[in-house]
């Protein structure tokens, strides 16, 4: 294996000139849906409705259809709460972090992982809505002036977790949009429809391109990646709190905010592989969306899925090593109990497989890959129920113990939620551009005046 | 002269180094409003056009900090003085606990205000009617050219003199822009104004309706719909068909013991009174005092009434009689009632009873005071100077 290591590999293949990326990224808003389109978003939509009968099945007669029961108050809700969360990081890690860390192959897949944090993060923003059982009363969860006199419990994590999804909903929302601009502008100077033009002028505001406003909105982006990264960071922690600072045994864990963090990128960049190679296959985006950058991501994913394993292991050394007995019993219940089936396919699909990533062979096949981080997804969703529901079922009343098993409705919720998110990302393949035009033609090559600044060629 | 409709004049260049030199060319000329428009930020623009550094950063700080203050202060009121409660063994300003929400009220604060600062404030925006709109020249910088546009309003804009400049860079199109004809202002047709009119109709009317309707039918009523007895129905379990019921026979409640001399207009037995005299005792008689007897006792017990004859005068606290009444004569008035009197016992509990006992025996003493009380006093009060 020979690599020019003296030269800069390339972020945009194939030599594309800037007219011929934009082209590219244009080309599934301008081009009628086919037939292949039509069946994914049925698909998406079915299971978007299945979930949604479910719903409304369950606030209906009322969260008794739910599995969740004493002792095991928290189940798929919040299991699928945190797992969506999850999901949303990558997007904020990939653009807001390596914008940071000047990581320029970041372009290419910036803006979808970006669509991906903001869909994952309704998909997520849904449990704890639903999951108070009377969504219409969820304005309660807010701070305002009531009758009662009352305040919110501004020292509880549930509510830090209000405050801080809400956040990061809007943040990530409006970074979007930030980056969304300058292509909104661009494609109203593309169309000749007249509807477009009025759809695209209103949201790209009016932006000419001009150098005064490219200098106040570079300056704006950094200040807001600056933002997005301790916020992203944040987020998990807060969620991770849900649990840290309660005082059960298996939640009670100081390792939980980096131990989430890390999971939450982990599990987040599997989603973005996983989408992203279908989208580069369907839109023709293998010269922007490269393998260089499948090979990146894969190996985030095996550090953060090291990281996780790590903390596994954490977990285990520090129950023995504090020497409580209850701390010991849920950990050895967690691995032998009776969920030691969901433990360890959470530990293979987490820790083991991901290994695989060491080797560059594996880290550039398509399938292998694909294979390694739909485990990815399954596993890191298992990490979230183990946590969830091995630590509550054996509580400290052995008469109380019990076995929890989902019922359809929460299944068919769980269902529904991966309907919302892919019915959210396949209308977003139609209706936005994929890839941000701006930020790509920027990294392209001789897109940049050469180093002696332009003056002698001129 | 040129025409007063224009806007400026443009070029258009096709590589990234041309329009960094273009552009430091155009700055050393002497123009200052002149623009550089291309698809994407082009390293080094700033310098080259002589930009000064955005001040974006300050309106980033100032709502920051302003997010940071508000949050934290607004928790601290919340929680240390509007609705003070003990969660979890914290103190009421747990500022740990706090630390979460004031971060994120920061981020969000401090990122809007950038984002719609810039959008509003540095870009002006929206602002679809520039001229720039809808000529070659944005269609191509959008696309994949560079371009200069020299406005002319510029305070060393001539005509030729620019064109020439222009010329002299070697453009590969040069494009003049024209302000448009002037339009009228949209805002006030009426297929807009009817707009207007649909949206406040249908967003008042789905409100009145979620908010007064939707939230009182089924099944969003089922919280209050339940197998309970509201007060002042009535109810056929009981046989006289009351939903509410009296205590048991003999209840008592908490700090209301029977009085047993109740209704014996000349007690046998008077209680001994269980409460020391001590400032804080005096200070609940006070307050009870003032708020029950003084209407007709008058503030220190002189019988003047301030119903002014409305009812008939009491005598006053200060009588021969009076000042001899053991404190158990004056608790059993207070219960009992005297004469037109009514009874206070539903008002006054045990200790406060008691209290406004001790309170007219402080009235009396400062009435009747003698020389040795004073020459008491004024030792006291010496004593207290000296500490």
């Amino acid at each position: 294996m020979n690599i020019d290591y003296s030269r800069e590999v390339p972020v945009v293949e194939g030599r594309l000139s800037l007219a011929q990326i934009e082209e590219l990224v244009a080309k599934p808003l301008e081009s009628k849906p086919d037939k292949k389109y039509y069946i994914a978003l049925t698909i998406s939509g079915s299971a978007l409705m299945l979930g949604a009968i479910c719903l409304a099945f369950s606030f209906y007669y009322g969260l008794g259809l739910w599995g969740n029961n004493q002792p095991i108050g928290w189940a798929y809700d919040i299991v699928n709460f945190v797992f969506w969360i999850g999901i949303g990081h990558a997007g904020t890690l990939i653009s807001a972090i390596l914008f940071l860390l000047r990581q320029k192959w970041r372009t290419g897949i910036a803006r979808f992982s970006e669509a991906m944090t903001i869909f994952a993060v309704i998909c997520a923003g849904l449990f704890p809505a639903i999951h108070t059982g009377r969504p219409w009363l969820d304005g309660y969860l807010l701070p305002y002036p009531n009758q009662h006199s009352l305040w919110v419990n501004f020292t509880s994590p549930l509510l830090w977790d209000v405050f801080a999804v809400s956040t990061y909903f809007t943040v990530s929302l409006v970074f979007w949009y930030i980056g969304l601009i300058p292509d909104f502008a661009t494609l109203r100077d593309r169309t000749d429809s007249k509807l477009k033009k009025t759809i695209y002028s209103i949201f790209s505001l009016g932006w000419r391109h001009s150098s005064r406003h490219w200098q106040h909105y570079e300056k704006a982006y950094m200040l807001l990646a600056g933002f997005a990264t301790p916020l992203v960071l944040s987020v998990h922690t807060i969620v991770s709190f849900d649990f840290a600072v309660s005082i059960l045994p298996g939640w009670h864990t100081t390792i939980f905010p980096p131990y989430f963090v890390a999971g939450a990128i982990f599990s987040g960049f599997a989603m973005v592989v996983t989408v992203l190679v279908v989208v580069r296959k369907v839109f023709n985006l293998e010269n922007i969306i490269t393998m260089d950058h499948l090979d990146k991501m894969n190996k985030v994913i095996l550090a953060t899925g090291m990281m996780v394993g790590y903390a596994y292991a954490m977990e285990f050394f520090i129950a023995w090593y504090s020497g409580v007995q209850v701390e010991q019993f849920a950990f050895l219940n967690r691995a032998f109990g009776p969920y030691a089936w969901a433990y360890w396919i959470m530990v293979s699909c987490n820790v083991i497989f991901p290994q695989l990533f060491w080797f560059r062979k594996f880290r550039r096949s398509i399938p292998v890959m694909m294979i390694i981080v739909i485990l990815v997804n399954v596993g890191m969703w298992f990490e979230r129920f183990v946590i969830t529901v091995t630590s509550l079922h054996r509580d400290f009343l052995p008469s109380s113990w019990a076995y929890y098993t989902p019922t359809l409705y929460d299944i068919g919720i769980l269902i529904g939620s991966f309907g919302l998110f892919f019915t959210l990302v396949i209308l977003f393949t139609k209706t936005l551009p994929v890839v941000s035009i701006s930020e790509v033609k920027a990294v392209a090559e001789g897109a940049q005046p050469s180093h002696i600044g332009g003056i002698v060629n001129a | 002269m040129h025409n007063k409709n224009l806007y400026g004049i443009t070029a258009l260049f096709d590589s990234p180094d041309k329009i960094i030199s273009v552009a430091k060319k155009t700055a050393e000329a002497g123009y200052t409003r002149f623009d550089i428009n291309s698809p994407y930020p082009v390293h080094g623009f700033d310098k080259a056009m002589n930009l000064k550094p955005s001040k974006l950063g300050f309106i980033t700080l100032v709502f920051g900090l302003t997010g940071s203050i508000v949050a934290l202060l607004f928790m601290f009121w919340t929680m240390s003085i509007d609705y003070p409660m003990i969660i979890g063994g914290k103190p009421f300003f747990a500022l740990p606990a706090f630390i979460p929400i004031t971060f994120e009220v920061t981020v969000l604060l401090a990122s809007l205000a950038t984002v719609i600062g810039m959008i509003v404030f540095f870009f002006k925006f929206p602002e679809n009617r520039h001229p720039l709109h809808n000529t070659n020249y944005i269609k191509q910088v959008s696309k994949d050219k560079f371009g200069l546009v020299i406005e002319a309003s510029d305070k060393n804009f001539e005509y030729q003199k620019v064109k020439d400049f222009i010329i002299s860079l070697n453009p590969i199109e040069v494009e003049e822009i024209y302000y448009q004809e002037k339009e009228l202002l949209s805002i006030i047709e009426p297929k807009f104004l009817t707009l207007l009119l649909a949206v406040a109709l249908v967003t008042s009317g789905t409100t009145y309706f979620v908010l007064n309707e939707l939230l009182y039918m089924v099944p969003f009523s089922w919280m209050s719909e339940q197998l309970r007895l509201n007060p002042q129905n009535s109810c056929e379990l009981f046989a006289d068909g009351f939903g509410m019921r009296m205590p048991v026979k003999g209840t008592v409640a908490r700090g209301f013991m029977p009085y047993l001399q109740k209704g014996n207009s000349n007690p046998t037995e008077l209680l001994e009174n269980p409460y020391l005299i001590t400032e804080e005792n005096i200070k609940l008689g006070k307050s009870k005092y003032l708020t029950f007897c003084s209407p007709c006792h008058g503030n220190y017990g002189d019988g003047d009434s301030r119903l002014r004859g409305q009812f008939p005068n009491p005598p006053t606290l200060h009588s021969k009689r009076a000042q001899e009444f053991k404190d158990g004569m004056i608790y059993h008035i207070i219960v009992n009632g005297q004469n037109s009197m009514p009874s206070y016992a539903s008002y006054l509990n045990n200790e406060e009873r008691w209290a406004v006992v001790n309170f007219i025996r402080v009235l009396q003493k400062a009435k009747n005071a003698s020389d040795s009380d004073l020459q008491f006093v004024k030792k006291e009060n010496n004593k207290n100077a000296s500490n």
